[in-house]
């Protein structure tokens, strides 16, 4: 019998997500770009990202390897964060850091959409790093980090 | 032998873990501990605690009995010729470090080659990599070949006259491979060259005896092999020993103390500075007893059948690829890597089946890079693990094929 807390974690969306991410390859130049990683664990994502002059996300695209929650928290980011601006694309990014790690409600739950289905790495602490990984290089892409 | 009653010494195996038994197939990071190992530590908190080699006392004396036995033991463990080739340290790692702190820097000088083998442990490679940084000599890396094993046509041409030390790893702990020591050591002395082999994986896996392999040193750790962590031991030639300049200074390691400088200790005193972990010395002790009432022939046949028993099975999962030597001559390990799950999504859903495992890099990042894999997960076994264990271990991971898939 599995767990439900397993069962949880690991959804059909996700598992479908990691198994085909959407958005996976690079843009061309000139665009925005930031690796991550987890050094502890070796998982990498490389993130390119297409603001326009009025800062909005046009376009962004991922390459990486690692665990099913990294590449599905991936996959799924792109989906959410195109067509926004930098600045609803860090709101998303807060409310859903707040849903992994369990850390207070998220300021606009809707908006997340099918994200929400990550919640359940809030049960596995050890997996937030990997939830996050895809969200952190996007900051640091966006900041020009 | 029994090893079914054998496993009824280890109290920590007899649990449920998210509601299975808990099959525990990480030993190669950590083993488990005996109730002798156990209990001779709580008797020496409830009976003995006290300093060792400062006082008169009889709590005094007595721990320091039982502290300069288990250096006896140890020295009897491993073939040292004397006690005083048995410096105690916090493990593996610590022990390399001070063989890289003191001799390494007496000795190694610029132009110099250090070589070490692209399976090492990171505890056998970042102390080499800062003396060479420190002293402008040059790492060089054995390439391992597909199979797991050195590239014997490479030692040739690696192994010269500028070498000054050979550190490699006695049996992997990723890939499993038993790296054939008394041959390469004999090889690198005849060159000249200073040995050391790490040990972690082999003590307490099967006989060890120094004299026999050649080395100039050997290191282990207590905790791999059913002592204390936080314990473990540098041996070293007393040749060598004796030459070699403090590492940490401080109390135990001096003979006199002016204001203008210090004399110091013969070894191994002189590389033991302040209180010692008496406790992880002396469960270490215990840990050595009971390794060696088993047999560490036994223990060595028992590791072979697991590993060969597990290679046999764990082949009949589709889409496995097991790392190193596949003709059964390896440790009792098998680092494997799935095409249907990445090692941390198996791990957890493993854990969620009571099967403990680790996934990851193994400390071996060079040796991942060379195999292109991200990271392996790798079951690991002792002497208390069960062929039925192994059986489950097959029937968590075709579950995993289906869950995943
Ligand atoms: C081959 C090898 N060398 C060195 C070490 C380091 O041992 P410790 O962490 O006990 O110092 C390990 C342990 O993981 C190991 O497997």
């Amino acid at each position: 019998m599995l767990s439900d807390d397993l069962r949880d974690l690991y959804q059909q969306v996700i598992l479908d997500h990691s198994r085909n991410p959407r958005n996976s390859g690079e843009l061309p130049q000139p665009c925005l770009h930031a690796h991550g990683d987890n050094p502890s664990c070796g998982d990498e994502i490389d993130v390119w990202v297409k603001v326009s002059d009025n800062g909005h996300i046009d376009d962004l695209k991922f390459t990486g390897q690692g665990c099913a929650i990294s590449q599905a928290s991936a996959s799924m980011m792109t989906q959410k964060i195109k067509g926004k601006s930098k600045e609803e694309a860090a709101a998303v990014r807060e409310d859903f850091r707040r849903v992994v790690m369990g850390d207070g409600t998220p300021a606009n739950e809707d908006a997340l959409g099918e994200l929400i289905l990550l919640e359940g790495v809030q049960k596995f602490p050890q997996r937030v790093k990997c939830a996050m990984l895809a969200w952190r290089a996007l900051e640091q892409a966006l900041e020009g980090k | 032998m029994d090893w079914h009653r054998i496993r009824t010494d280890f109290p920590i195996l007899d649990q449920q873990v998210n509601g299975h038994p808990l099959v525990y197939l990480d030993n190669a990071a950590s083993s488990q501990k005996p109730r002798a190992v156990i209990e001779t530590l709580s008797h020496y908190y409830e009976r003995d605690n006290s300093n060792v080699h400062r006082a008169l006392h009889e709590l005094s004396n007595r721990a320091t009995e039982s502290f300069e036995a288990a250096r006896k033991k140890a020295a009897q463990f491993i073939g040292a010729a004397s006690e005083d080739e048995i410096i105690f340290t916090r493990g593996t790692t610590e022990g390399i470090n001070l063989v890289a702190n003191t001799w390494g820097t007496q000795n190694v000088r610029a132009g110099d080659v250090i070589l070490v083998t692209g399976m090492e442990h990171h505890s056998n490679l970042i102390p080499w990599q800062m003396l060479a940084q420190r002293t402008g000599a040059t790492l060089k890396y054995i390439p391992v070949l597909d199979d797991g094993t050195l590239d014997s046509a490479a030692i040739e041409t690696l192994l010269t006259e500028q070498v000054k030390l050979f550190a490699f790893v006695h049996i992997s702990n990723s890939l499993g491979t038993i790296n054939p020591a008394k041959e390469l050591i004999a090889k690198a002395k005849a060159l000249g060259a200073v040995t050391l082999l790490d040990g972690a994986q082999s003590a307490g896996h099967m006989p060890i005896d120094v004299r026999v392999l050649g080395c100039d040193f050997f290191v282990f750790s207590g905790h791999k092999m059913c002592g204390p962590t936080g314990i473990g031991v540098l041996y070293g030639r007393m040749a060598l020993l004796e030459a070699m300049p403090p590492w940490h200074g401080g109390g135990e390691m001096i003979l006199s103390v002016t204001m203008e400088g210090s004399t110091y200790k013969a070894p191994p005193q002189r590389f033991e500075a302040g209180t010692p972990d008496i406790a992880g010395v002396i469960g270490l002790g215990a840990a050595i007893d009971y390794l060696q009432a088993i047999g560490l022939e036994n223990i060595q046949r028992h590791g072979h059948e697991l590993a060969n028993y597990a290679m046999q099975r764990m082949s009949e999962v589709p889409g496995i690829r097991i790392l190193g030597p596949q003709n059964g001559h390896r440790g009792a390990l098998a680092a494997f890597h799935l095409d249907f799950a990445h090692p941390h999504d198996l791990v957890e859903f493993a854990n969620s089946h009571g099967v403990a495992m680790r996934g990851g890099h193994h400390c071996t990042q060079p040796l991942m890079k060379r195999f292109k894999v991200p990271g392996t997960t790798r079951a690991s076994f002792y002497f208390y693990n069960t062929l039925e264990e192994i059986n489950r271990l097959v029937e968590v991971l075709l579950l995993a094929r289906k869950f995943f898939t």
